[in-house]
């Protein structure tokens, strides 16, 4: 029996689970009244995040606590802190239900962070979409507020920590941490040349710390339960549990809150099964930037960072795509294509023009007019996409694009050749 | 009798702008533009003019194509009238899983209109958007500000009979 939903989803089965009372019932703001009351040093909580193994949950997976140490809590002059709750990598939908379902422990993670790195500003960036989270998350806000927990010498501790909500308004490439706080600038959501890096310039030019929403609502059970328990949960270098948002042809798709190095055959089993009992085809493990992986692989995987980076893809978001054998390759490439080269920012020739250029050349495979070399031709263009930009989403679409000719190439080449899918029989959009 | 508002941002949009400035340091008031343009379109029937945008580009005292950058980079602003309720419904790889074509084909016939145009009687706009992050409760469209999920043709019917 598989553990669920022990830490951003505690809340979950609680009436009104996003209640600050109900929080509180469920152990929230323990850790931060103790930080208030006892000014618990900063390098212990540091080191207790590093030793938790916590690694960013909003796709790069890059240790937090490491990035925490980034910022110098001794610099002058004003930090901030940014919690990235833009969601938007399809597939992807856990921080919609953190904060519509526990936005207290999202507050609660980013003021002790606050606290380590000395910062006393910080941003909650939501995408504009999410009327309900926004909702929720600023309600929030407010009981916080209230009761002592956010503001200016809290609880007579002389520790000040004010956190605001801000909003997007539709775009993908503002998940991107740099794109994201420009936005927050209030200027087009053009990622920038790093270096320098947020930590050193930020947010107005101030040193930043930009953190995922999971991440942040790790941060208590973290500290309250100890980062042993969570690295327990979890494997070596992989801490904690991770929430699994699992979509596409299973019976219970939903999100799964479970522990990392979990064996995918026991998420696909938590998620039902298979749709209609068909057979597994393949399966995006990480939002749709994470290169696909055939089901032979996938029921032979744990669900962790390590294992599916050496199976050449990626755990990313946790957002894990099932598709069974009726699922024709070429559409689902066509899609992602077309969506990438929308969100494209234009910034960069490589990702603006290539991504359209993908994107019209799996469009005319799917609907008949496929050329003899046009897979070449992909290829050729995706590899020239890689590595060349600013940003990675560029990557983001060349890595499906490689992955789903070198894993369906028989798929393509028949759509090409017959101007018809292999599979759904031509089914055209 | 009909009177007719007056054009621009009204006091009481311009009092919610002031609430969103108070978040930000005081030489940074172009971080409002995104929610003063929200609550621009919310207050102009869900579009934006020129007008609106040079307005809140000197409310917020910043150059009026620092506005329009932004009101056309950013995909939940609309430059030209849509209808009274606006339907997005999502495409993208989990919704198309779960059939979001025949969701898509169920709003076409019934409303008779193709993405981006407006039905006649000015009463709905349908577009396709990118993914709504909602992709476990697939296929999802998001109708005015509320998200509907598990979405049916059936639960389309009743949903589009529901609007005024």
């Amino acid at each position: 029996m598989v553990k669920m939903n022990q830490v951003c989803y505690r809340t979950l089965d609680m009436p009104e689970p996003w209640r600050l009372a109900t929080y509180e019932a469920a152990g929230g703001y323990q850790v931060w009244r103790k930080i208030l009351q006892e000014g618990t040093p900063r390098d212990q909580i540091l080191e207790e995040m590093k030793k938790s193994s916590l690694r960013g949950r909003g796709g790069a997976g890059f240790p937090t606590g490491l990035k925490w140490s980034f910022l110098n809590p001794n610099t002058p002059g004003q930090k901030y802190l940014v919690c990235n709750s833009d969601e938007g990598e399809p597939g992807t939908c856990k921080d919609r239900d953190i904060l519509r379902f526990n936005p207290h422990q999202v507050i609660e993670g980013m003021a002790i962070a606050g606290y380590v790195m000395g910062v006393t500003v910080a941003y909650n960036y939501i995408r504009g979409e999410f009327y309900e989270p926004i909702e929720r998350f600023e309600a929030a806000l407010k009981e916080a507020r209230a009761a002592g927990l956010l503001g200016v010498n809290l609880q007579g501790s002389g520790v000040d920590f004010e956190l605001h909500m801000h909003i997007g308004a539709g775009a993908y490439i503002c998940g991107e941490e740099t794109a994201l706080l420009e936005s927050l600038e209030g200027k087009k959501g053009y990622p920038r040349f790093k270096p320098p890096f947020p930590a050193s310039y930020g947010l107005y030019g101030k040193p930043t710390t930009v953190n995922n929403t999971e991440s942040f609502a790790s941060v208590p059970v973290i500290l309250s339960k100890g980062p042993d328990w969570f690295l327990e949960e979890g494997i070596p270098n992989n801490g904690g549990p991770k929430i699994f948002c699992v979509s596409g042809h299973v019976n219970k798709p939903g999100n799964y809150e479970i522990p990392l190095g979990t064996p995918f055959k026991d998420l696909l089993e938590l998620a039902g099964g298979m749709r209609n009992g068909r057979p597994l085809k393949a399966v995006i493990p990480g939002g749709s930037s994470a290169p696909v992986l055939l089901a032979d692989t996938m029921m032979n995987i744990t669900m962790d960072y390590d294992a599916l980076a050496k199976a050449g893809s990626m755990l990313g978001s946790g957002a894990v795509i099932v598709m069974d054998d009726t699922t024709c390759m070429v559409r689902v490439l066509a899609r992602l294509a077309h969506f990438y080269s929308e969100e494209s920012c234009g910034q960069c020739s490589p990702c603006r023009e290539g991504s359209g250029w993908v994107a019209r050349i799996v469009h005319r495979i799917l609907h008949g007019e496929g050329k003899p070399g046009d897979l070449e031709l992909l290829d050729n263009v995706a590899g020239n996409m890689m590595g060349r930009t600013i940003c990675v989403l560029a990557d983001a679409l060349a890595m499906p694009v490689q992955s789903f000719i070198r894993c369906f190439r028989d798929e393509f080449e028949y759509f090409i050749q017959h101007g018809k899918s292999l599979v759904d029989g031509g089914k055209l959009r | 009798m009909m009177t007719q508002s007056k054009p621009g941002l009204s006091a009481r949009a311009k009092a919610e702008i002031d609430e969103w400035l108070k978040k930000y340091p005081a030489d940074q008031r172009r971080s409002a533009v995104i929610p003063a343009l929200h609550i621009a379109q919310d207050e102009n029937g869900g579009w934006l003019t020129t007008e609106l945008m040079n307005e809140v580009g000197d409310y917020l005292q910043i150059p009026h194509v620092a506005v329009y950058e932004v009101a056309t980079f950013y995909s939940m602003y609309e430059l030209k009238p849509v209808g009274r309720h606006k339907i997005s419904v999502c495409t993208n790889i989990s919704c198309m899983l779960a059939d979001s074509d025949g969701i898509v084909r169920c709003l076409k016939d019934r409303l008779g209109i193709e993405f981006n145009e407006t039905t006649p009687d000015g009463k709905f706009t349908l577009k396709e958007v990118e993914c709504l992050g909602a992709c476990v409760t697939a296929p999802v469209m998001l109708v005015d500000k509320t998200y509907h999920e598990k979405l049916t043709p059936e639960k389309v019917d009743h949903i589009l009979s529901e609007l005024e």
